[in-house]
């Protein structure tokens, strides 16, 4: 077996042990890029030098028999939305195509003192605007399960690379599913923890409010050990959260007895899949058949969750966004006449379609005259399901739904009508509004081999229970050790 | 014009920026040191790089809530930040963080006195943001640099209500601010180099009208000067245009200090729209009553208390009073001398007299002159003991101003002391009145002027050492007896 396919708990007893150097991890890794980055395109930038310097940094302290962290050694890449000091992080984008970070992410420094080594920065949707990868202005990611299909966006270069064995772990970052649905798409497991667990203090700003960051794995047990590393207070981010930290790897307890799982059953049909639905109404009789309690719940304002998102989140962009102007860093314009002139040449030129649609919107969306009826009317509606998830939790430990109500598409067949790719976050939308944690496992395949995702969600800052649960599933399942063909 | 000038009602509103004095900047710890090298005080977070985050100074809270319960302001338990969104160069986020609809303090008011009359103006709110940075054009290459050392340097916003009538109440509006500001130690106050600034809000109507005018905003007024001239030229242009059957035009207008001259920059149509909303990377500010009533248990004595107890106790003007406690400076000086010297009026004239007109020439405040409380206290001993004459003292204190000595020294150095012994000044002023026998029978003749001449001609005999009041005594007295 190859090194490369290992996990990161495999991997990380090996270098402990001395069983393999950290520099065969990291040649078996880049190898395995090397021979697939031409068909799957999943990294923007690669880390190479930077991080064979950390791995023989890292190897000396093994030789001298010192402690180099649970993460020692393990190569793990990074969505490039998020800073690393001195590296290119481009958000995907031509208006940061050589934008050099001056500091690092909190993630960062929170891996690399785990003993994480970075691999490189992958491929999103331009500013994480997307759900398939295809508005990154660099490449065009490809579905490892399937060429000729997307491999789920934003984070669809991170997903990739993991599922085919281009990383041992990633990060990414969802802001209406853009962890959990290429998950879904790609057969990995995909986590967005709930809003404040893990600081965005270095995560190029989306959507503030809905943003979040959160690892994609091979494996549940990996998907622990990489809360461990990320979760905790980060004083340079007042939206993060302080509580005692806990070890997730002591919620992996194969055992659902204890649990209820609530579904909103209406939620489940229009516009799902027959072959999700198939799929996802089997996991629920295997998890009943493992014990947990299955009861119907009822989610009243969760229709409204798309529409509440798509004012929200392209409110909060087009005043992120704005500092993308020409003049500090990033894209400017060639030619110019005046002030004014930079800053509309600039933006024109420098971000994509979909960008500037969802500047657009927000812009429209807070503008005086406007403001009432949508900013601060989405605003109460967000306040209403959150309330909504609230009341359900009095009755269920977690909701199943699926992640994503269809499997990877091919490429092009919906970007010509961005509705239609945005109903693609129907099931993921309503955790990030309610600011919940939500995870995304591999539970099946559809007619034509492509991976089916289930997707759990609880109560805020209660990781541990969809840890508990999507352990369980995979301990009495096979369809996370299933590899793409590629 | 004048005439019509008069038939306007004119209301004016303040909005007064003031940087607070804090070591670090609102949203990281970068300096706020004024007068640094170009964007040496930045950060990736002033400088708005993708992926930061803001974290609120709590001094910044602290600052605004001490300003709010000096001006009688309520203190909102909550309130929250607010992104306000537009272009420029120096706004490197492209919005600047402020407050919009839940400011920090809310409601109050200060008192001004002017020629006497106290006159309470209302305070709208106080709010808390960011400044932004400064361009900086560059004639020679035609570019234009931005130097981001201000971004974020934490500013109170205080919004008045339109309760001032003409520039003299503006200008002792903002006097007031800056005595309460300095003596809460929360701005240094310094206009000239913008830490206080105001924007002038002004409309006119005719006497009576029920409804203001339209209003203009006449932005960042850095010294009362500007304020003073902005206000009256602003007065006369609303006045002539609407004499002339024009309109006023609601619009934000600049005023060149150097020219004596204001203009539009944009007006309502091309106004922003400013996108307010709130900020999400920003928790709301909840504050506690135990909070907000330790920062009211040690509040400093504020200007109108010390006035108040001046008039009261030292028996000052109400217009002398006001002078001086609206400097803490000032007001901390006088406490000090008069503690020294025990003569209230005296170092009143003082201040108010030569000591603060030297000090204006050379653009000082009193604590970076040479003469410290012990020495002004000296003088005035001086004085009051009749070692010296007045004259005498007024030459004693501009040595004084100039070289840092005290007073006793340079008496003593310059042989100044006053001639006080009555038999040796009555041999001078027999001396002169001998020697002068014109000027004494003009006065015998009725001619009162002629006394001056005299007195003249005997403290030049002295040296201007002879206690004048003594010299004027035995004059009168000799030549009452000559009559």
């Amino acid at each position: 077996m190859e090194l490369y396919s290992l996990t990161i708990h495999e991997i990380a007893k090996k270098i402990k042990l001395k069983e393999v150097t950290i520099r065969e991890v990291l040649d078996s890794v880049y190898s395995r890029i090397d021979s697939l980055e031409s068909n799957v395109n999943a990294y923007i930038n690669l880390t190479k030098e930077y991080a064979y310097i950390t791995a023989d940094k890292l190897q000396k302290k093994i030789n001298d028999g010192l402690d180099i962290g649970f993460l020692g050694g393990v190569p793990i890449a990074i969505k490039d939305n998020m800073c690393m000091k001195d590296v290119k992080t481009t958000c995907g984008s031509k208006m940061l195509e050589n934008f050099v970070s001056p500091y690092d992410a909190t993630v960062i420094e929170r891996l690399e003192s785990a003993g994480a080594i970075i691999l490189g920065k992958t491929n999103m949707d331009e500013f994480a605007m997307g759900s398939s990868t295809e508005n990154s202005y660099f490449k065009k990611t490809v579905n490892p399960w399937d060429i000729t299909k997307v491999p789920g966006g934003s984070s669809g270069g991170s997903s990739a690379a993991v599922s085919c064995d281009m990383a041992f772990a990633a990060l990414g970052s969802d802001t209406g599913g853009s962890i959990r649905q290429p998950a879904s798409y790609c057969s990995t497991v995909g986590l967005k923890p709930t809003y404040g667990l893990v600081s965005r203090f270095g995560l190029v700003a989306f959507a503030s409010s809905l943003d979040q960051i959160g690892p994609f794995t091979k494996d549940v047990t990996d998907m622990a050990i990489m809360l461990n590393a990320i979760v905790g207070h980060d004083d340079k981010d007042t939206t993060s959260v302080n509580l005692e930290k806990i070890d997730y790897t002591k919620y992996l307890i194969n055992d659902a007895k204890n649990m209820t799982i609530g579904i909103p059953r209406e939620f489940l049909s229009e516009g799902l899949n027959p072959d999700v639905k198939k799929s996802f109404d089997i996991a629920i009789d295997e998890l009943t058949e493992l014990g947990a309690k299955v009861i119907d719940i009822k989610l009243d304002y969760i229709k409204y969750s798309l529409a509440t998102y798509y004012i929200i989140a392209t409110a909060e962009a087009s005043s992120n966004l704005g500092r993308y102007d020409g003049i500090k860093y990033g894209y400017r314009t060639d030619k110019f006449e005046n002030l004014l002139d930079i800053y509309k040449k600039s933006r024109t030129e420098g971000f994509g379609d979909e960008v500037k649609r969802r500047i657009m919107l927000g812009t429209y969306v807070l503008s005086s005259g406007y403001y009432d009826a949508y900013y601060k009317k989405a605003q109460k509606v967000r306040t209403l399901i959150i309330n909504d998830f609230k009341r359900v939790f009095d009755s269920c430990d977690v909701i199943a739904l699926p992640t994503a109500p269809n499997t990877a598409f091919k490429f092009g067949s919906k970007t010509s009508n961005p509705l239609e790719m945005y109903l693609e976050d129907i099931y993921t939308v309503p955790v990030n509004i309610a600011g919940l944690p939500g995870i995304s496992i591999p539970c099946g395949f559809d007619s034509s081999n492509m991976p089916i995702g289930l997707q759990f969600i609880s109560s805020a800052f209660e990781e541990k229970k969809l840890l508990q649960l999507a352990y369980t599933y995979e301990q009495n399942t096979e369809f996370h050790k299933m590899k793409p063909n590629i | 014009m004048e005439d019509k000038i008069k038939e306007y009602e004119v209301v004016i509103g303040i909005e007064a920026h003031a940087e607070l004095s804090t070591k670090t900047k609102i949203y990281c710890n970068c300096s706020t040191e004024y007068g640094a090298d170009p964007n040496t005080h930045c950060c990736p977070i002033c400088t708005g790089m993708p992926g930061v985050l803001p974290v609120l100074n709590e001094k910044v809270v602290e600052y605004a809530v001490k300003a709010g319960l000096a001006t009688d302001c309520s203190i909102a338990k909550f309130s929250k930040q607010d992104r306000k969104n537009y272009f420029y160069p120096d706004l490197p986020k492209a919005y600047q963080t402020s407050q919009f609809d839940l400011p920090l303090c809310i409601g109050g008011h200060v008192d001004i006195f002017v020629n006497g009359a106290k006159k309470t103006i209302g305070i709208t709110r106080i709010h808390i943001e960011e400044d932004a940075g400064k361009l900086i054009h560059d004639e020679f290459t035609g570019s234009t640099l931005v130097d981001m050392n201000r971004c974020a340097v934490p500013l109170i916003e205080i919004v008045s209500e339109p309760d001032m009538r003409n520039a003299a109440e503006v200008i002792e509006y903002m006097q007031t601010l800056k005595g309460v500001l300095e003596y809460l130690e929360v701005c240094d106050c310094k206009m000239q180099e913008g830490s206080l600034r105001c924007d002038v809000n002004l409309s006119v109507r005719k006497w009576g009208a029920p409804n203001f005018g339209t209003r203009t905003e006449t932005k960042n007024l850095n010294s009362f000067k500007a304020i003073q001239k902005s206000i009256e030229f602003e007065i006369r242009r609303q006045i002539e245009e609407l004499e002339n059957g024009g309109i006023i035009y609601q619009e934000t207008r600049r005023f060149d200090d150097n020219l004596g001259i204001g203009y539009a920059m944009r007006t309502k149509e091309d106004a922003h729209d400013y996108r307010y909303f709130e900020e999400p990377d920003l928790a709301p500010i909840v504050l506690s009553d135990e909070y907000v009533n330790s920062i009211k248990n040690n509040l400093p004595e504020m200007p109108n208390v010390r006035r108040a107890r001046y008039v009261e106790q030292y028996m000052l003007s109400e217009y002398d009073a006001t002078q001086i406690t609206n400097s803490k400076l000032l007001a901390n000086y006088f406490d000090k001398t008069v503690s020294l010297c025990n003569n209230p009026k005296s170092v009143t004239n003082w201040l108010m007299g030569d000591f603060s007109k030297m000090l204006n020439e050379l653009n000082l405040e009193i604590n970076e002159s040479k003469i410290i409380e012990e020495n002004l206290a000296n003088l005035i001993k001086l004085i009051d003991t009749n070692i010296i004459s007045s004259a005498m003292a007024k030459k004693v204190f501009i040595e004084m101003f100039e070289t840092g000595k005290d007073a006793k020294v340079i008496v003593e150095e310059k042989g100044l002391v006053q001639l006080t012994d009555e038999s040796a000044i009555l041999k001078i002023v027999e001396e002169v009145v001998n020697s002068n026998d014109q000027s004494v029978s003009d006065y015998i003749a009725g001619k009162d002027k002629a006394i001056g001449f005299l007195v003249g001609q005997i403290m030049k005999a002295s040296k201007g050492k002879a206690n004048p009041t003594t010299v004027n005594e035995l004059l009168l007295k000799i030549l009452e007896a000559k009559k």
